[in-house]
C-alpha cells in the first residue's frame, strides 16, 4: 500500500509541514530587510560588489518571486495535499460513521453519562425521549441490542471537516494567485485631461499592453483640506469601445472603474504646463473643452473661434491665473486674466461666450487585470469559515440505552464530543436534565 | 472635558488598577481583588467615552472618521481591547490573578500612546485611507493582537510558575492558576487571535486591492503580518497534531508577541513601506 511507502510518509508528515512553515517564515524576513526590485547598481552601492553578486545569484533582489521561494510554497501545497489525502478518509469515516455500530459495552463505559429510570414501558419511553431530543435539534436513530434499545443522535458531524476546509482554502488562494499571474497584468498609464489612451505600460519593464478599447480622461480634480492635505483625487473617465462611448464614471482612490475585467485605479497625477479651455457658445448649451498648450493657438473651426493662453502666473507647479486671448473672427480680440478654474463672460457681436480656463492635469492610473482575484476572495472566505468551524464547532454524539425492567424503563445516557469537552459536559447535563424532568418544557 | 483628558485619566486608572491586581496577588485578598475589578471596569468605561468623544470631535472638526487611523489611536484601541478581553477571561474563568499581568500591559500601551513622541492630533485622512476596509482591517488586526498579548501575559505566568517549581512549590506560584488552566487559556487566546489575525490580513488584502489593484505586494508590513500568522500557525499545529504543550507553547506565545510587536511597531521605525501612515 502506498501509505507504507516511506516517501509518502515523509510528505504526509506534519513535521515536514512545521519545517516548511518555519523556513517560509524565516526566509520571508530577508525581503523585508533588503530592499526588493532595485536596480543592480543600488545593491553594489549599498552592500558592496561581492554581496551584490550573491544577491543576484540567489535572487535575493526579488526573493518573493525567486525559484527557491516559489519552490517552498509549492512544497507547502504538496505537503498539504498529501497530508490531506493521507488523513481525510479517516476523518470522513467519522463524519459518515453510524453511531449505532458502536458496541453497547463501549457506550456504557463512556465517561460522560447519566442514568435514571421512568415508570413507563419501553415503547413510551422511547417516544418521549426521542421527542425531547428532537425538540433540541437532535434527531434520533435507533437499533435494538439484546433486550435493550439504543438511540443515537448527533450534531455537527460535518464540522470534523473544518480543518480540511482551512487547508483547501490555502490551495484555493494559491490557485487564484497563479491564475492572476498567468492570465493578468499590472501596469500604469498617464492620461492628460481630454486625451485618450489605449496602451498600458506594464510594471517591471515588461513592455506595453494594448487594450482593445480606449479610455479618455474627461477631467481631473483635486480637493484639499483646510490644512493643505489632499482630500480626494477624482478623475472622470469614459470608456470608448469601437468608436462608441460605453460608460462614464468618476473614479477616486478606493473606487475604481472596471471594464472587460480590466480595472483602472486612481493612483497619481501630474500638473502640466498646458491648459484646459472650456467654451460655451452664446446659445448657452453647446459646450466644448480643448487642451491648450501654453502660447499656442487653438481653433474651433466650425464656430470660427480662435483662442489661446498667452501668459500665466505660477506658484511652484501650480498655475494661479492665466491670460486668455480670444477671437471670433470679427472685431478686436479680447484678452483677459482669469483665475485658475474660473470662467469669464466675453461679450462679442454674436453674443456672449462663457470661457473657463484651468491648468491641465494628467491623471495617473494604475491598471490591473486579475482574473484570479475572485478565487483568492473565495479562498479567504473559505478560510475564515473553516477556521470558525475548526475552532468553535464540534461533533457531539449522544447515545441513550433503554432497557425494560418490570414496567419500568432503565435509561443510561452517554455522550462524547471531539472538542470543547467542558462546553459539551454542560450541554450534556442540561440535556439529561431535560430528558428526565422536562415534561413542562415540551 | 475633551477626549485627551479622558484618555489621560484612563492611563492613570489602569496604573492604579495594575497595582491593585498585583496587591491582590501578593496579599491574596479578594476584597482588594474586587476593587481592582471595579477600577478596571471604570477605566474601561472612561476609555470608551474618551474614544467615542474623540470620534465626535473629529466630526466637529469637519474631517469625521473613526478614531483608528494613526499610531496613537490604534494603540489606544489596542489597550481597550486588551482590557475588554481580559475582563471577559476574568468573568469566564473566575480568576483575578491574570489581571496582574494583563492590566499592566494595557497601562503600558496607554502610557506609550500618551508619552511617546507620536502625533496625537486628529488629522484628516489622505485619500487612500478613506475606506471602510481600513476600519475593518484595523479593528480585526487589533482584536487579534490583543488576544496574542493576553496569551503572552499568560505565557509569562506559565513560565514563572513552571520554572519556580511546578504546581506544588514556590510562594508566588501558589497563587497563580494551575498550569493546566493556564495552558488551556493560552491555547484559547491564540485560537481566538489567529482567527482575527487571519481576518485582519484578509481585510487588508481586500482594501489594498480596492485602492491599488494588488491584494498582496510583499511590502514589509504585509510580510511581517504573514510571518506572525505563520508563527501562530506553527504553534497551533505543534500543539494540535504533535501534542506539544506546556513550556514550549508558553515560549511560542512570547515569540508570537515579539513578531506582533515587530509587525506593528518595528516595521514602521526600522523598515519602510506602504504603511508609513503609522509612523506619524
Ligand atoms: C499556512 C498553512 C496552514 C494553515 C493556516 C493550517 C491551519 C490549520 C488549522 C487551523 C488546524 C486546526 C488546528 C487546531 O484545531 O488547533 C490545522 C490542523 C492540521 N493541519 Fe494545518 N494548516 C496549514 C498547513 C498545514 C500543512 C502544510 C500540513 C501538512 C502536513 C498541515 C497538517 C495539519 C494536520 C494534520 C492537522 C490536524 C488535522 C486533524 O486533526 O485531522 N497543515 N491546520
Amino acid at each position: 500500500m502506498y501509505k507504507n511507502n516511506s516517501l509518502w510518509q515523509f510528505f504526509a508528515s506534519v513535521k515536514l509541514a512545521l519545517l516548511i512553515l518555519c523556513l517560509i517564515a524565516v526566509t520571508s524576513i530577508i525581503g523585508t530587510v533588503i530592499p526588493q526590485k532595485e536596480a543592480a547598481q543600488f545593491y553594489v552601492a549599498n552592500f558592496g560588489a561581492s554581496y551584490a553578486q550573491i544577491f543576484q545569484i540567489l535572487d535575493i533582489t526579488d526573493m518573493y518571486n525567486s525559484w527557491w521561494f516559489l519552490a517552498l510554497l509549492c512544497l507547502l501545497c504538496f505537503n498539504l495535499v498529501i497530508c490531506s489525502i493521507d488523513r481525510f478518509p479517516g476523518v470522513w469515516k467519522q463524519v459518515t460513521g453510524d453511531g449505532l455500530e458502536v458496541p453497547a459495552e463501549r457506550i456504557r463505559k463512556m465517561s460522560t453519562q447519566a442514568s435514571w429510570s421512568i415508570d413507563s414501558p419501553l415503547a413510551d419511553a422511547r417516544t418521549l425521549i426521542g421527542e425531547r431530543l428532537k425538540h433540541k435539534g437532535f434527531k434520533t436513530a435507533s437499533k435494538s441490542d439484546g433486550d435493550s434499545l439504543v438511540l443515537f443522535s448527533q450534531k455537527g458531524n460535518w464540522t470534523r471537516t473544518g480543518v480540511y476546509l482551512v487547508h483547501a482554502s490555502i490551495l484555493v488562494i494559491f490557485l487564484g494567485a497563479v491564475i492572476g499571474s498567468l492570465g493578468g497584468f499590472k501596469g500604469s498609464v498617464m492620461i492628460p485631461e481630454t486625451a485618450e489612451r489605449s496602451k498600458v505600460f506594464l510594471f517591471g519593464n515588461k513592455g506595453v499592453e494594448e487594450l482593445d478599447f480606449t479610455i479618455r480622461c474627461n477631467s481631473f480634480d483635486i480637493e484639499f483640506y483646510a490644512n493643505g492635505m489632499p482630500k480626494e483625487y477624482t478623475s472622470s473617465l469614459t470608456v470608448i469601445d469601437q468608436g462608441k462611448e460605453i460608460l462614464t464614471k468618476s473614479i477616486e482612490v478606493n473606487d475604481p472603474l472596471t471594464y472587460k475585467g480590466i480595472t483602472f485605479y486612481q493612483s497619481s497625477y501630474q500638473p502640466s504646463q498646458d491648459f484646459v479651455v472650456g467654451v460655451t457658445l452664446p446659445d448657452g448649451t453647446t459646450v466644448k473643452t480643448f487642451a491648450a498648450p501654453f502660447q499656442e493657438q487653438v481653433e474651433w473651426s466650425e464656430q470660427q473661434l480662435t483662442f489661446g493662453i498667452i501668459n500665466a502666473r505660477v506658484r511652484g507647479q501650480e498655475i494661479v491665473s492665466s491670460k486668455l486671448w480670444f477671437s471670433d473672427g470679427s472685431g478686436d480680440p479680447d484678452t483677459v486674466w482669469i483665475d485658475n478654474g474660473q470662467s469669464v463672460d466675453l461679450k462679442r457681436q454674436g453674443g456672449t461666450y462663457r470661457v473657463t480656463v484651468k491648468q491641465l492635469y494628467a491623471t495617473g492610473l494604475q491598471v490591473a487585470k486579475d482574473p484570479g482575484v475572485w478565487w483568492v476572495y473565495i479562498g479567504c472566505g473559505l478560510m475564515l469559515f473553516g477556521l470558525y468551524v475548526a475552532f468553535f464547532m464540534s461533533h457531539r454524539r449522544i447515545w441513550v440505552l433503554l432497557t425494560e425492567r418490570k414496567h419500568k424503563t432503565e435509561i443510561v445516557m452517554t455522550g462524547s464530543a471531539n472538542k470543547n469537552r467542558p462546553g459539551f459536559e454542560k450541554q450534556f447535563a442540561d440535556l439529561s436534565e431535560l430528558l428526565q424532568n422536562g415534561a413542562s418544557e415540551t | 472635558m475633551d477626549s485627551s483628558q479622558l484618555l489621560g485619566i484612563t492611563t492613570f486608572t489602569y496604573l492604579f488598577a495594575s497595582f491593585l491586581y498585583i496587591a491582590t496577588l501578593v496579599f491574596r485578598s479578594s476584597r482588594i481583588g474586587a476593587f481592582a475589578s471595579w477600577f478596571t471596569v471604570a477605566a474601561l468605561l472612561i476609555q470608551t467615552a474618551g474614544i467615542g468623544l474623540r470620534w465626535i470631535e473629529s466630526y466637529r472638526m469637519g474631517i469625521g472618521h473613526a478614531p483608528l487611523t494613526n499610531m496613537y489611536e490604534s494603540v489606544v484601541f489596542f489597550a481597550w481591547v486588551i482590557v475588554l478581553f481580559y475582563l471577559g477571561i476574568e468573568w469566564k474563568f473566575k480568576t483575578r490573578t491574570i489581571g496582574a499581568f494583563a492590566v499592566p500591559l494595557a497601562f503600558l500601551a496607554m502610557a506609550y500612546a500618551s508619552f511617546a513622541p507620536i502625533n496625537k492630533g486628529i488629522s484628516p485622512l489622505v485619500p487612500a485611507l478613506q475606506s471602510n476596509w481600513l476600519l475593518a482591517h484595523v479593528i480585526t488586526c487589533f482584536v487579534g493582537y490583543a488576544a496574542f498579548a493576553i496569551a503572552a501575559a499568560l505565557g509569562i505566568m506559565y513560565l514563572v510558575k513552571s520554572y519556580s517549581g511546578s504546581d506544588s512549590g514556590g510562594k508566588a506560584s501558589a497563587v497563580l492558576p494551575a498550569l493546566k488552566t493556564l495552558d488551556d487559556i493560552i491555547h484559547k487566546s491564540m485560537i481566538f487571535g489567529f482567527i482575527w489575525l487571519s481576518a485582519g490580513i484578509i481585510t487588508g488584502a481586500v482594501w489594498a486591492n480596492s485602492a491599488w489593484g494588488t491584494y498582496w505586494s510583499w511590502d514589509p508590513k504585509e510580510t511581517w503580518s504573514l510571518i506572525t500568522w505563520f508563527v501562530y500557525a506553527i504553534t497551533l499545529h505543534a500543539r494540535y497534531t504533535r501534542g506539544i504543550s506546556g513550556r514550549t507553547i508558553a515560549w511560542l506565545s512570547l515569540i508570537g508577541l515579539i513578531a506582533v510587536v515587530f509587525t506593528y511597531y518595528g516595521v514602521n521605525f526600522l523598515l519602510s513601506g506602504l504603511h508609513s501612515y503609522g509612523s506619524g
